[in-house]
């Protein structure tokens, strides 16, 4: 068992204990964001030990492989740990200055830390049963920060947010059992062998839609994405932020994982659906968000539309695809959890998220709007930052491909999604406020700190890795080379690696 | 005896999807408690029936099971899934209480009140 795998997953689930002990006791949010701290450092020493060593590998219990559950962080893995982590402790840090009193006497801070476990274990498994219950430990931690507060609205979204998740749910588990009587195995590394030594290819294809569907509907995939706006604007900012962030890319990196490792056996048959599914994803995402009179509903919309760029890296499939993905993928959970995180201080300024009854941040609070420039600058692409290198990636990688129509779709895209975020500027931050406040920064003290550090460490990051992005390309492409050939995966698994 | 199973599982589905497209919430989840109990059947039938087979021991000094046996594991996995599923469930239930008691109505289409229309009240 190494403990490089073990640390990042035992400490959100030892800091949730904690927190809800102390939860009553004011110093309970404190513990909960030194945990994330601490969380950050085991998922850097991770990492570190990833980059060193290729693949590092855990047998729960020295079961060996296939017969126990395989814990297994490749490049891949490790990069969304860590930014699992990172993010986790910017909005543990926000939600110090968000969430009140009573909230925290709910259990916020500890339903908080187990989500962050479940959402680490989904990526380091590497067992497909074993995601399943990792799973289901985000899924009913986010179904409880869902609801904490229980307005009318909340109650609304949770509603279509919870069934359409249960129904992806039975989709997953009966994909899984059926799989594993055509094959025997769960492991992943064992099933990648057994699915392309199997005579029944066929069935097999058929069981890798079982997967697709339910991952794409966790992962807000056309036309599986209406739960999304329908609740990611309802919660508290740090919930909206994290489930922003965090949420739907794990069910891209289950798609990226299963269909990279397991069904890369029938690509003639796969593909196309993923082109097809990507190209209306961003196409209805972002025309969703040019429709939207709510901030935070706006960028709910833009996540879907940005989910599409990251299925067409998994759809175009060359490495210079995937790497292009997964460094869209980094850039994305950061800019988005920054972004929900303004929209969440602009609403407490403007005392709305509508944004007929917003404005004015700009004259009275230009910190503010500042902090707002640098995601909404990235999102859109514009050089230096990350979107821009993200997307010169993908570009060129489906340039590469020869597909001319999605290059211009991915153009069009960015330039509406810079539309949707000029929207947003022009009324929030520029237009007068209609009922005449004038929101200022002052106005967020006592915890103007809490609230706005995160937001500028966010910025920062993105800011810093768009001047400097040739080390994460390095990583990303390393990353994606190891996903397209997973001998060294399958090996560390099951060559009976320490 | 799988074509009988087969044959429920059909029934429990196709149950379930009507109640599911019923347009009531409650309708809605024991719908979705129907499939989920027919996916779990799915499962235990991927693990073979074996009729008037054995336990899956394995004797002294052998290495695999004596005789017609069915593999023990599908069950271990539907056990896991039934908790989990109960548990869901469980709280699917009391949402659609809560539901009910907030927005006064637990009619489907008249749930809207998250993706209201801007110029439709949004207290």
């Amino acid at each position: 068992m190494s403990w490089y795998l073990a640390m990042p997953l035992m400490t959100p689930v030892l800091t949730a204990v904690a927190a809800y002990l102390l939860r009553g006791s004011g110093i309970g949010r404190w513990v909960a964001v030194a945990g994330s701290a601490l969380g950050l450092v085991f998922a850097l020493m991770l990492m570190n030990q990833v980059i060193a060593a290729g693949v590092v590998t855990g047998q729960m219990s020295d079961w060996p492989a296939p017969f126990g559950i395989t814990l297994i962080a490749d490049l891949f893995s490790g990069i969304m740990v860590l930014l699992t982590a990172g993010v986790g402790l910017a909005v543990a840090v926000y939600a110090c200055g968000e969430i009140d009193d009573d909230l925290e006497e709910m259990g916020f801070f500890a339903i908080f830390q187990l989500l962050l476990a479940g959402v680490t274990g989904a990526f380091l498994t590497g067992d497909l049963f074993n995601l399943y219950v990792w799973f289901e430990v985000l899924l009913i931690s986010s179904f409880g920060l869902l609801i904490l507060g229980g307005t009318r609205q909340q109650i609304d979204g949770a509603v279509k947010y919870v069934v359409l998740n249960l129904v992806s749910t039975i989709i997953f588990l009966c994909g899984l059992g059926l799989l594993y009587g055509a094959t025997g195995t769960l492991n992943m590394a064992d099933l990648r062998l057994a699915v392309d030594n199997s005579d029944q290819q066929g069935l097999v294809t058929v069981l890798s839609m079982f997967f697709l569907v339910a991952f794409a509907m966790k992962a807000a995939v056309f036309p599986l994405f209406f739960w999304l706006p329908a609740s990611y604007h309802t919660p508290t900012s740090a919930v909206s932020a994290i489930f922003a962030g965090l949420l739907s890319k794990v069910g891209v990196y289950a798609l990226f994982r299963t269909f990279t490792l397991i069904f890369d056996n029938d690509p003639a048959y796969t593909q196309p659906i993923l082109y097809v599914a990507a190209a209306l994803t961003m196409v209805t995402g972002i025309l969703g968000a040019l429709a939207q009179t709510d901030m935070r509903r706006v960028m709910s919309y833009q996540i879907v539309s940005s989910i599409g760029f990251l299925i067409l890296g998994l759809a175009i499939g060359t490495p210079l695809a995937l790497a292009g993905a997964i460094f869209y993928l980094v850039h994305n959970i950061i800019v988005k959890v920054n972004l929900f995180l303004v929209a969440g201080v602009a609403t407490r300024l403007c005392g709305s998220s509508e944004m007929s009854r917003m404005g004015g941040v700009y004259k009275t609070a230009p910190l503010v709007a500042l902090l707002f420039l640098v995601p909404a600058f990235t999102l859109a692409g514009f050089p230096p930052l990350t979107g821009f290198w993200a997307k010169v990636l993908l570009v060129q990688a489906a340039l590469e491909a020869g597909n001319w129509g999605m290059v211009a779709l991915v153009l069009i895209v960015s330039l509406l999604t810079i539309w949707s975020l000029m929207i947003v500027w022009a009324r929030v931050f520029w237009a007068a406020h209609p009922e005449g406040l004038e929101p200022r920064t002052a106005d967020l003290a006592p915890v103007r700190l809490h609230l706005l550090l995160p937001i500028a460490a966010l910025g920062l990051a993105s800011i810093l890795i768009g001047l400097f992005p040739n080390g994460l390309i390095v990583l990303v492409q390393a990353a994606a080379a190891q996903l397209l050939d997973p001998q060294a995966y399958v090996d560390a698994v099951l060559g009976g690696a320490p | 005896m799988e074509t009988l199973l087969a044959m429920t599982l059909g029934c429990l589905v196709a149950a379930g999807v009507y109640l599911m497209l019923a347009g009531d919430l409650l309708r809605f989840l024991f719908g979705l408690t129907l499939i989920s109990n027919a996916v779990n059947l799915a499962i235990f039938t991927s693990g073979r029936i074996t009729v008037g087979g054995t336990p899956p021991l394995v004797p002294d000094g052998a290495y695999e099971p004596a005789g017609d046996v069915a593999n023990a594991l599908p069950q271990a996995l539907i056990l896991t899934a039934i908790v989990i599923g109960f548990g869901l469930f469980a709280f699917a239930l009391v949402l659609t209480l809560k539901a009910y008691g907030l927005l006064g109505t637990i009619d489907i289409d008249k749930m809207r009140l998250s993706e209201a229309k801007p110029d439709e009240d949004k207290a």
